[in-house]
């Protein structure tokens, strides 16, 4: 019997952001909150530099628009990020926002009144997100596939509604919940406002977040994210849970519609077009990884804010074409995953 | 220990899938305060057993009743209900989740503002506490534990469900000694306070050490209860494996009856190659017609260093020549230009296509090595089947037959087939005869052997030392992601002698 023994060897070097990770782990940073840390500081980076380069953004009336005007896609990416959180991902809430709010303000026109009309506008998007829910669930359809159905779905339901802008009357209680209520009447229209609507949105993210980190279901959205066959063998209830976050990913884009139709008075079947998409990357910019598992609804509400805050910085720059928002949401995008890939790597 | 009534008690179980019986009219007891092992080879039925008790399977006849109690059990969460917990070979924790929430998941101590986390973190560190892990900060990722200590923590959770049953399965497959140490410490507390153990492990001297009583299962059928110092290690093999094991002689000794000689110039020779955090520079020599045996634990570098050998990573360092010129295989399809060919332990995955029939399976390799665009004629392909299904003994001998409709061994069978037919120099076997029942396991190491005969130079790389040693010519020997001896295949190499191998480097690393 013939033996050689081999020398050992140094293991290499990990690579710089590996390192850079360990180092925040060492002084006790969570690691899963840098990514959405990280958003945090764009978004505070970005209002400073707003204010620097163009005047007059770290002020009462613009950040109150920005969240008036950004409450129902901060309600669309909050439920957006329970599924994503879980894994999955639906495309349909862009066309469900269009069908919920050309059917609401049809209904109202036809003499309806508003607190039924609102009732149907959610109730249609609850209906398509159950109906996405059970394709997953219970046919094993694949998310994509099954939320791209519901959006095609969607999307024709608004146009046989109808193809022309459809205005709600303009005496109609509808338009109160998108009415800006002035707080404090600042010097020179520096206001301070809200609305029903943004008050909608604190609701639905302060319910949202409370919802996925302190109750079961919760967690198990975050297990279910982490690993589906795991949770399972856990003993956790994941079908319903998978069910579940459909559903409120649906009727959240009801809520996203009432509160849009409010504020804008009219509702047309091509409104929403690529909402879904821009509500995910709000999403993944807030730091959710798109496989689920890590992430939190702030980062969400971040992530849409940073997206709403650049179409204003571009508006305000006037040199920049407006075509170039798509390109710089993309970078941002870019810029986001790349980030999150290395904190995810080390488990690799 | 006085007598007391089982805590579990499966009588007549028999699970049927499609063309297989699994398991056939099973008995087993599970009693307070004992570890009962369950025993057989690979494909025996102990996995099926497993998930019959955890509510994964549902049987077809036989009764299951726990604490006196028949019940019926519909999922893992209804099992957990019935006081049953499980910890799988792959643990199955979210890593994206803390160590506490890890614990305690779907057991979330609430008040009426939902969950507590400080008290979560409170009962999760007592749980662990319990099996000697009071130090972990539970706050912590799940992902910075070890897979031993995630084997740990998996345990917690059924300290904290109160588990009077606790499946155990496989759980030393991917430990050191320290580790397994540790987990049988774990075991006898767990036993003194009145669990019920169910264990499975391949490693005897692990059995022996830590059961009081177990059941023997082979081929789905229910071999015999025993008390530990009832049954020696011989009988207790010879009931695992049954009259084949005087097969698998017959292959040993036919080894060892035509001894080959060995070219001084080796098929294939690798020098220094190594892949960053898959294995360390490394050099290989592999002979025609030689079987050359990797042996060492899972996670030892043994299929990374396989990979690197048939182009499936790339290398980081090193050179790989065959017959003398250095060659660079970049892929699996530049491996297979150079006619070395792979086989996959994941062979569900990565191996067979379910949906095609086994004529198009065998088929699929030569095509690929050929250019999609030349077809094979029919009566080509009808010719390289039947001699596949008649060379393995593929049952049943129907070429049209979907191959997902195949048991293991025999889609293992076709899989050999198909790399037989494109004529390779190098057959790199990986995990060959995992899953697979003993007559199959003994035709394909037949198979092995036969291909070596012809000149083919195999690596044969297989967790079941026996296997490795009863095959192969030479064994090379790894342990973390490093080759630590080659060995000459002898009388005096058993499996004992490259288990004690292996563990010696460890005393070796830590004398150093």
């Amino acid at each position: 019997m013939t033996t050689t023994i081999e020398r050992p060897h140094a293991a290499p070097k990990p690579p710089w952001h590996r390192r850079a990770i360990e180092r925040a782990r060492r002084r006790g940073i969570d690691v899963r909150t840098l990514p959405t840390g990280a958003a945090g500081i764009i978004l505070a980076v970005m209002l400073v530099y707003g204010e620097v380069a163009y005047g007059q953004v770290l002020q009462a009336s613009t950040l109150s628009n920005l969240l008036i005007n950004n409450a129902h896609f901060v309600i669309l990416a909050v439920g957006l990020s329970f599924v994503i959180l879980a894994g999955g991902i639906d495309l349909s809430v862009g066309a469900v926002i269009a069908v919920s709010s050309v059917a609401g303000v049809m209904l109202v026109g036809a003499g309806w009144p508003t607190p039924l009309a609102i009732a149907a506008m959610i109730g249609i998007g609850t209906a398509f997100g159950t109906a996405s829910g059970v394709l997953v669930q219970h046919f094993g359809v694949q998310p994509f596939i099954a939320t791209l159905a519901m959006m095609f779905l969607a999307r024709g339901l608004a146009s046989m509604l109808s193809t022309t802008p459809q205005r709600l009357p303009d005496d109609s209680s509808f338009r109160l919940l998108g009415e800006p209520w002035k707080l404090i009447d600042g010097p020179r229209v520096n206001d301070l406002m809200a609305s029903a609507g943004l008050v909608v949105a604190v609701v639905v993210v302060v319910v949202a977040a409370i919802v996925l980190q302190r109750t079961r279901f919760g967690r198990t959205v975050y297990a279910i994210g982490g690993s589906e066959s795991s949770a399972a063998l856990m003993g956790l209830r994941v079908p319903r849970t998978k069910l579940a976050i459909y559903v409120i990913s649906g009727t959240l884009a009801g809520v996203a519609a009432v509160v849009y139709t409010a504020r804008l008075g009219t509702a047309q079947n091509i409104t929403g077009m690529g909402w879904e998409l821009t509500a995910i990357a709000a999403v993944v910019i807030g730091g959710t990884l798109l496989t689920g598992g890590y992430g939190y609804v702030v980062g969400s509400v971040i992530g849409a804010l940073v997206l709403g805050l650049m179409t204003v910085l571009i508006t305000r720059d006037g040199g920049v074409p407006p075509e170039m928002t798509t390109i710089i949401t993309g970078g941002i995008l870019f810029v986001f995953v790349m980030l999150q890939r290395a904190v995810v790597r080390r488990r690799r | 220990m006085e007598p007391r009534p089982p805590i579990v008690e499966m009588r007549g179980i028999t699970i049927e899938f499609p063309g297989v019986k699994a398991l056939d009219g099973v008995d087993l007891r599970l009693l307070p305060g004992e570890v009962h092992t369950l025993m057989g080879e690979n494909g025996a039925g102990k996995s099926t057993l497993i998930k019959a008790l955890t509510g994964v399977y549902r049987f077809q006849e036989g009764e299951l009743i726990v604490a006196g109690e028949p019940v019926r059990l519909d999922g893992t969460a209804s099992a957990q209900a019935a006081g049953i917990s499980t910890v799988y070979q792959e643990v199955n924790l979210c890593e994206n989740l803390s160590i506490g929430e890890n614990v305690m998941l779907g057991q979330e101590p609430r008040t009426r503002l939902g969950i507590d986390w400080r008290r979560l973190h409170a009962r999760a560190s007592e749980a662990l506490e319990a099996l000697g892990l009071g130090d972990l900060d539970t706050r912590q990722s799940l992902s910075t534990l070890s897979l031993a200590v995630q084997q740990l923590v998996a345990i917690s959770r059924a300290i904290v469900a109160n588990a009077k049953v606790l499946i155990l399965d496989e759980p030393t497959s991917s430990l050191d000694a320290n580790e397994v140490a540790r987990l049988f410490a774990v075991m006898r507390d767990l036993r003194d306070r009145g669990v019920a153990i169910l264990f499975v492990s391949h490693f005897l001297e692990q059995v022996y050490e830590i059961s009081d009583r177990l059941t023997v299962l082979r081929n789905g059928r229910h071999q015999g209860e025993f008390a530990i110092d009832e049954i020696d290690r011989s009988a207790l093999i010879s009931l695992m494996i049954g009259k084949d094991a005087d097969t698998l002689d017959a292959i040993a000794q036919k080894r060892e009856a035509a001894p080959r000689e060995v070219d001084a110039e080796p098929l294939l020779r690798a020098r220094g190659i190594a892949r960053r955090g898959a294995i360390v520079p490394t050099d290989l020599e592999l002979h025609a017609g030689e079987v050359l045996g990797f042996a060492g634990l899972l996670g030892s570098g043994r299929t990374e260093l396989a990979r690197l050998l048939y182009g499936a990573d790339r290398l980081d360092a090193g050179t790989i020549e065959l017959h003398g010129r250095p060659v660079a295989l970049t892929s699996p399809a530049a491996a297979l230009r150079h006619r070395i060919v792979f086989s996959s332990e994941n062979r569900r995955d990565e191996g067979i296509i379910r949906d095609l029939t086994v004529r198009e399976n065998v088929v699929l390799a030569v095509q690929a090595k050929r250019g999609w665009l030349r077809r094979i004629a029919t009566s080509q392909q009808r010719t390289l089947v039947d001699d596949c299904i008649a060379r393995f003994d593929v049952r049943p001998a129907q070429p049209e037959r979907r191959i997902g409709t195949l048991s293991g061994g025999n889609q293992q069978k076709v899989l050999l087939g198909r790399w037989l037919a494109t004529d390779p120099e190098i057959v790199i076997l990986d995990e060959p005869t995992r899953g697979i029942d003993v007559g199959a396991k003994a035709d394909i190491q037949a198979a092995v052997l036969e291909l070596a005969s012809r000149g083919v130079a195999v690596i044969f790389i297989s967790s079941e030392l026996d296997e490795v040693v009863r095959l192969s010519d030479r064994i090379v020997v790894l342990k973390d992601h490093a080759v630590i001896a080659t060995l000459e295949n002898g009388p005096d190499v058993t499996s004992e002698t490259i288990v004690a191998r292996i563990a010696d480097a460890d005393t070796q690393e830590e004398a150093a």
